[in-house]
């Protein structure tokens, strides 16, 4: 049905089923628009530094600025200890925001939108810091859960919260994610069809609806990419910089 | 404009009653697909850290230092002739003022010269006219002193020849010019 809102987020694989042993690895659609992302990150990026012009091009401009911008980013939130992890907060930030924004074209598919993407993500920066955390100051990172100044009263209370509160940061790093884009687009969905059944007489008012939500969307596209990049830069200040 | 409210909530309700029937709620909570999902994004995103990592990192660093080094040395080289500048400049105002004054010194002398030529021309010149004046005066000299004596001359024998007429007789001409030189030198006298 294609009237129904959540439509738009169906998995379907496409080409043959790739089955490893017992489980499926089926090439889907889903896979297909990471893939598209990843390729629109790689060819902004090969344009962008095909000439190292002393005065840039537009394009190369974009690279730069996005450069500059997750820089800048991770210098304010970290400081400079975290010059190598630079490599990946960029490739998370362009992943997710092209992802994002690749779902914003009609008929295509939102790789982000799927709780499971994100929550891969999420993992995969929760699992890094605490492992980066462990290296750097051993058995002392779960001073983490202990904040200075607490009374020991207090302290086991303030322990177990701190603890679930850690526990929670991939699940609240990824539904963030998640949810922003699965009701952004399900809204534009809705007014789509609103524009449609009403028809020429009463669909213009949805239609207004819509074009505001695309743009809304364009932006929570952009913001939640952002969102998801600086907080993982601030999990990351927190295992590298051990001060509550 | 309350009809129209009406139509969209019908339209809503209706919307909502189809979305709710139409079978499971979230596909995203399907989990058919959910290890080929995980699977292909981590080969994709890994795929994509190596990249941007190995290749296209490295070129944006590299092209933005080569901006910044640019930027420096030019801002640098642009400091350095600037003061080559300044330096010169000052060279130069050195120059000009020295040839002001070289000029001056070259004028005034020339202007000194020129006075001792006028000078010394002046005095020559005046030397020569008090020459020539004294000569003139010395000929007037000489002149008035021969027509003197051309007159002395003259009245003698205009008066031989006015006695001749008078008394008829010759008069001993001596004693003629005798007389006339006298009486001139009388005249001479009461002139002078």
């Amino acid at each position: 049905m294609a009237l129904n809102p959540m439509h738009q987020f169906e998995v379907y694989k496409i080409g043959p089923e790739i089955n490893f042993g017992n489980i499926n690895l089926s090439f889907t659609n889903a896979s297909l628009f990471m893939l598209i992302s990843a390729t629109l990150v790689l060819s902004l990026l090969f344009f962008g530094t095909k000439k190292k012009s002393l005065i840039p091009s537009k394009i190369q401009l974009i690279t730069e600025m996005s450069y500059t911008f997750v820089a800048k980013m991770i210098n304010d939130t970290v400081g400079s200890n975290a010059k190598a992890f630079f490599p990946f907060i960029f490739t998370l930030f362009m992943f997710v925001l092209f992802c994002n924004m690749v779902g914003m074209l009609p008929y295509s598919f939102t790789v982000t939108s799927h709780i499971i993407v994100t929550f891969m993500l999420a993992a995969i920066v929760f699992v890094g810091v605490t492992i980066i955390g462990f290296v750097k100051h051993g058995i002392k990172y779960l001073e983490l859960f202990v904040p200075k100044g607490v009374p020991i009263v207090l302290l086991p209370l303030i322990i177990i919260i701190e603890i679930i509160s850690y526990l929670s940061r991939p699940v609240s790093l990824s539904v963030r994610l998640f949810a922003n884009m699965m009701a952004g687009h399900t809204m534009l969905k809705v007014f789509g069809g609103f524009v449609i059944s009403l028809g020429l007489l009463g669909g213009w008012l949805p239609l207004g609806f819509s074009v505001a939500l695309t743009g809304l969307e364009l932006l929570v596209a952009f913001l939640q990419a952002y969102v998801f990049a600086i907080l993982t830069c601030i999990y990351l200040n927190d295992a590298l910089n051990l001060h509550h | 404009m309350r009809s129209f409210y009406f139509a969209l909530c019908v339209v809503w309700i209706v919307h909502a009653n189809q979305a709710m029937s139409s079978e499971a709620g979230m596909p995203q909570l399907n989990t058919e697909y959910w290890v080929a999902q995980v699977f292909w994004l981590s080969v994709i995103f890994s795929v994509l850290y190596l990249i941007i990592w190995k290749i296209f990192l490295p070129r944006i660093t590299y092209s933005i230092e080569n901006r910044k080094s640019r930027l420096v040395n030019d801002l640098d080289q642009v400091q350095k002739l600037k003061e080559d500048s300044e330096k010169k400049l000052n060279e130069y105002n050195l120059i000009i003022e020295k040839s002001k004054k070289d000029a001056k010194k070259i004028i005034e002398d020339n202007q000194k010269k020129l006075d001792r030529d006028i000078e010394n021309k002046k005095k020559k010149f005046n030397e020569e006219i008090e020459k020539e004046l004294s000569a003139a005066e010395n000929e007037i000299k000489d002149l008035k002193k021969s027509s003197i004596s051309n007159i002395n001359h003259i009245a003698e024998e205009t008066t031989a020849e006015i006695i001749k007429q008078i008394v008829n007789t010759e008069v001993n001409k001596s004693s003629v010019s005798a007389i006339v030189n006298d009486i001139t030198k009388k005249e001479m006298e009461k002139n002078t």
